[in-house]
């Protein structure tokens, strides 16, 4: 229990202490919110179904960290971990490997909840965002999701032979699904041959499920969402249990 | 008194190379024991099957009378191991590594004493990359100790370190020795071997071609010794002959080398020297050889290149 605190602890400065990491789970959506607010304003968007663009830009936003944090943050540093030999060192002492990935999903947990806080906080400050649904949906929402992604980092970081290819798997599943999940843009705005290459990404079941529950639908309407994530989620611990690998 | 690791009929192999193959050998308490040997002799993969980092295919293993496929959580908890090719993060810094490290350990030494022990106490805020090759090794040493171990394993330890820092290091081991504790090392530095080891192990091809004290070691190589001069003239001829009935002769431009096992009675660098102030021919820079491991290891295990 003392070396699952200590680990997570010190995990936690080390995430701190990477700028890459820091940049873009904390500051570069809240840039994205400004840049969100002064395109669209405070006017009600005809595509948004008469809520301002600025309402949603919250739960699409989190859904951009949940990606980062998922694809990039734990991807690389549980690929850098066993390729430079740190889990090698760690393997020789009583340590189990479960307090080291549990120490990972923590602090990596943590960190997205922090930038979505971040999120909130300037959005109510700054917009006056309104917020129509139920803050334990959205939360729950939340948790499925980060944590079905987290899998897909593990399943990359425990499959790819080497930290290059771990990284450049990531950027490849990322950067496509940022712009053509709907967290940026919605789907609808996108060409119909587009759309559909829209569903085969994890992350525009993300965007769909936190926007809804943002705004208030109820989970009824988001049963598709929630199946595939939880799919992700089983397969992300199934396939990351059986590939880890100390070295 | 029971061995602190016994090997025996050791064997293991990856596809069809064999590794390791019939090694048998034990290591007694408070000993400081070598493993050396060319690259790919199997001293890494013996160490790592002790350590229980590899399981072996034949052979049976005890450290500190487990077997460490069945009981690596108390082997670990009750050895410290310095591996070949391990890592920290890089923004971590030197104090948080060990106060993480103790964490991990039911009775942990006190890593604060630790730190300074290992010359380590101006680097404690240090984060890890920022450490020189020789700095790290001694963190590895204090992480290695954190556990109070019996048995220490270090594996290739001064590999890459300058003098200053391999001397350093030695004084350290020689420390864990006269605290009470058992090393086992492996080297490829035959100097290391020789003024480190109570005892060493000579590896070749996954095999064990000699074990014994250094001493013994050089002894039973009956190796002959070199004189070694430099003569301003050259060799004449005359010179020449008497110099060969002393030992076989080797010229290189003025560097003169004897090389020869001398009288019974009569040293070989004393018969050099009585021949040359005899003759009146004047030499400078004067100095004997004595076999070293290294020679035992060349003797051993040939002069060809390895991989």
């Amino acid at each position: 229990m003392k070396g699952l605190l200590k680990t997570t602890w010190m995990e936690a400065k080390l995430f701190l202490r990477e700028p890459m990491s820091a940049f873009f789970t904390l500051i570069f959506p809240l840039m994205y919110l400004f840049l969100f607010g002064a395109i669209s304003g405070n006017e009600p968007t005809p595509q948004y179904g008469g809520q301002r663009m600025i309402d949603t830009a919250i739960p699409s936003l989190t859904a951009v960290i949940i990606g980062i944090t998922g694809l990039m943050s734990t991807t690389m540093t549980m690929a850098t971990y066993r390729e430079s030999g740190v889990l090698r060192r760690l393997r020789t002492t009583p340590v189990s490997p479960l307090v080291v990935l549990a120490a990972q999903v923590i602090v990596v947990f943590a960190m997205t909840c922090l930038g979505m806080l971040l999120l909130i906080a300037a959005g109510m400050l700054v917009y006056h965002v309104r917020f129509e649904g139920n803050a334990f949906s959205v939360l729950a929402g939340f948790v499925l999701s980060s944590l079905s992604f987290f899998g897909i980092g593990f399943m990359l970081a425990g499959t790819m032979p080497t930290v290059r290819t771990a990284w450049v798997a990531g950027m490849v599943l990322l950067y496509p699904m940022m712009f053509l999940s709907g967290a940026f843009f919605t789907v609808d705005l996108l060409p119909a041959a587009v759309q559909k290459v829209s569903a085969f990404m994890p992350l525009t079941y993300v965007v769909n499920l936190l926007r809804g529950l943002w705004t208030g639908q109820p989970w009824g309407d988001h049963l598709l969402d929630v199946g595939v994530l939880a799919g992700m989620l089983v397969l992300g611990i199934i396939v990351s249990v059986k590939t880890f690998r100390w070295e | 008194m029971n061995p602190i690791v016994q090997v025996e009929g050791l064997r293991k192999t990856y596809g069809t190379t064999v590794a390791v193959d019939e090694v048998s050998f034990e290591v007694r308490e408070g000993e400081i024991f070598g493993m050396v040997g060319p690259n790919g002799a199997g001293k890494t993969t013996t160490i790592e099957c002790l350590e229980g980092l590899r399981k072996p295919d034949q052979g049976m293993v005890r450290v500190l009378g487990v077997d460490p496929q069945r009981d690596g959580q108390t082997l670990r908890e009750r050895t410290g191991m310095q591996l070949q090719q391990s890592n920290l993060p890089d923004r971590m810094r030197v104090w948080e590594a060990l106060d993480l490290y103790a964490s991990y350990y039911p009775k942990a030494a006190d890593w604060k004493d630790l730190l300074a022990q290992l010359g380590l106490e101006e680097k404690r805020n240090a984060p890890f990359s920022k450490l020189s090759g020789g700095q790290k090794q001694r963190l590895f040493i204090a992480l290695a100790l954190l556990p109070d171990p019996q048995l220490v394993f270090l594996d290739e330890l001064t590999t890459g370190l300058d003098p200053q820092a391999r001397h350093a290091i030695w004084d350290l081991v020689r420390d864990m020795r006269a605290k009470g504790k058992t090393v086992l090392l492996t080297s490829h530095f035959m100097e290391e071997a020789e003024r480190l080891c109570d005892r060493v192990a000579i590896l070749d091809h996954g095999r064990i071609v000699a074990l014994d004290t250094p001493a013994a070691l050089i002894r039973g190589l009956e190796a002959e010794e070199r004189v070694v001069f430099n003569l301003d003239g050259g060799l004449s001829p005359v010179l020449e002959e008497a110099l060969s009935r002393a030992g076989r002769l080797e010229v290189q431009g003025e560097r003169v080398v004897v090389h020869g096992k001398g009288d019974r009675k009569v040293q070989l660098v004393t018969e050099v020297v009585n021949l040359l102030t005899g003759l009146g021919v004047p030499f400078r820079d004067l100095r004997t050889e004595q076999p070293t491991l290294e020679d035992v290891f060349l003797s051993l295990t040939g002069r060809e290149m390895r991989d």
